[in-house]
């Protein structure tokens, strides 16, 4: 179909606007797809067995580098903490500040970027090839809503397994904050987590729990979504599966700022 | 039967079909014949509903497909079976689940009853004890018998193959060729096949069309194409280099 040009001098609106409809429309996909989502969640039948593969998936299989990525930071907060602390004599206060760190903000975070680098991307990429295999097909074409076999199951798991998966972060981290600043750098064990006690309450807790929350929703969202909506051959995959954890990575940390200034 | 009126797509400004138009006799086999990247699979995803036309219609058994959304498209599904160009198999599943998968979810049969028809599903494509397998494990050929096994164990009424024997050995082509042909008269089903292999599917064919700039340059039974007088028909057939529009 032969279109008239633009004059040279409309081209750059022309280009915005459809930068800007593009935007538009992708949000309202992005939108549409986190309905038909929430759709199959809440309509039976519910898939129990993918949602069990699910928790698996993005849960267990993550655990190991939930535990590493955990200790250590717990060490590097123990350390840098005391580091600072020992200089206005108050090191007595270790524990607490290790723990409201971990729980309040690194604990949801680190634990969120973590499952999304190890099972966010390979969830993308699992929900990408089954596109361009048409395997996706094979299942609309079945009848089957893909919906409820790929994805409601694993932003449910995500809702799931994000608090978890962060709870053992912080308990780790903690413990790990322990072994520097109680066993390495002769800290009373009464003291690390005696004022630790003292000092965090629930409302630090259930802060950390909603961030993780709304993390696993969101990760396992843009994953999905990145999957479903892939482009063409390998290639396309490949690109899904970095937009998706670059993507990722940036909604949390802007989820974060959100989260923590409505829950202070 | 499957009537497909005045068909129009694009992808951007690539038009793929032009206004394209073919009727699909029930319980006889049609075969969709033409050149690579020449749309034969845009048509098919047309007659299933995975894409929708810019313009023109499709009507199964009067039915307009192509204004249905949701459930009620879904129930012209379930009488559907579908064998896709790379076979689609799921491949988190071994092929025996791959097969009792339709079963399981779409007619909720009984666990006994599921078993006993994968285990005879199988054996119709030949392929006896391999049900333990993963779709990863088998070979190319294998994988196209198990989605022919499963496109059919719901005991479809129409069934789409598209090419179901691109990249075999020539022995495999004509075991596949067999199988359906023995399918069909098994079971009567509709088919609609995509395939590259000629001459060897007009054995199979009730009807060929050839599919040609986005419509269809001629249809009639497999003698009258292959004796047809049309220059693109028979340049195709017999595989004569076009010098006209090189792609
Ligand atoms: N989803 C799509 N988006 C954009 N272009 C497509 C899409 N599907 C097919 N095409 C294009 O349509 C043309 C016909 O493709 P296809 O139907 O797969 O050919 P074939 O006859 O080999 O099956 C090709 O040029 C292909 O690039
Ligand atoms: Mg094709």
């Amino acid at each position: 179909m032969p279109e008239r040009p633009l004059a040279p001098t409309l081209r750059p609106f022309d280009a915005v606007g459809g930068w800007t409809i593009a935007l538009l429309d992708s949000l309202g996909r992005f939108g549409t797809f986190f309905a038909e989502a929430l759709a199959a969640v809440v309509t039976p039948p519910f898939k129990l067995r993918a949602f069990i593969d699910r928790i698996d998936y993005i849960g267990y299989r993550s655990l190991l580098i939930i535990l590493l990525t955990g200790t250590f930071t717990g060490m590097v907060l123990g350390l840098q903490i005391y580091l600072t602390l020992v200089r206005f004599g108050s090191e007595a206060f270790l524990g607490p500040a290790v723990a409201l760190s971990l729980i309040r903000e690194l604990g949801p975070v680190l634990a969120a970027l973590m499952v999304t680098g190890r099972a966010g991307s390979a969830l993308t990429a699992e929900i990408g090839i089954m596109r361009i295999t048409e395997q996706i097909d094979a299942l609309t074409v079945m009848a089957l809503n893909p919906m409820r076999y790929l994805v409601a199951p694993s932003i449910l798991a995500g809702l799931v397994t994000f608090p978890l998966m962060t709870a053992i972060f912080d308990v780790v981290g903690i413990f790990g904050g322990y072994l520097v600043g109680v066993k390495l750098l002769g800290l009373s064990e009464g003291t690390y987590f005696g004022e630790m006690q003292t000092f965090v309450d629930l409302n630090d807790i259930m802060t950390g729990f909603w961030k993780s929350v709304s993390f696993g929703v969101v990760v396992t969202w843009v994953c999905t979504y990145k999957g479903f909506h892939v482009g063409h051959g390998a290639e396309g995959v490949a690109r899904a599966t970095t937009q998706a954890v670059v993507l990722s990575s940036v909604l949390i940390l802007v989820a974060d700022y959100f989260m923590g200034s409505i829950l202070q | 039967m499957i009537k497909v009126e005045a068909l129009t797509k694009s992808f951007g400004r690539q038009q793929v079909l032009r206004a394209l138009s073919l009727e699909v006799p029930t319980g006889s086999i049609t075969v969709i014949i033409g050149r690579s990247g020449g749309g034969k699979s845009v048509l098919l995803k047309h007659l299933i509903g995975l894409l929708y036309p810019d313009e023109g219609r499709v009507l199964v058994d009067g039915v307009e497909i192509t204004a249905l959304r949701g459930r009620a498209l879904d129930d012209i599904r379930r009488r559907y079976g579908v064998v896709f160009q790379g076979g689609a198999l799921f491949d988190s599943m071994s092929c025996h689940d791959n097969i009792a998968f339709p079963l399981r979810e779409k007619l909720r049969l009984p666990a006994a009853e599921i078993a006993k028809r994968v285990e005879a599903a199988l054996a119709q494509v030949g392929l006896e004890g391999m049900g333990a397998k993963f779709p990863a494990e088998i070979s190319g050929g294998m994988r196209k018998r198990v989605a022919i096994a499963r496109a059919l164990v719901t005991e479809p009424e129409i069934v789409f193959f598209d090419e179901p024997t691109t990249g075999l050995d020539p022995v495999l082509v004509n075991t596949i060729h067999h199988l359906i042909l023995d399918l069909h008269r098994r079971f009567r089903f509709t088919a609609v096949v995509v395939s590259h292999e000629i001459p060897e599917i007009f054995e199979i064919a009730d009807t060929v069309a050839m599919l040609h700039e986005g419509r269809i340059a001629e249809v009639g039974p497999p003698a009258a194409i292959q004796a047809s007088p049309n220059r693109v028909v028979r340049q195709f057939i017999r595989g004569e280099p076009d010098n006209s529009e090189e792609r």
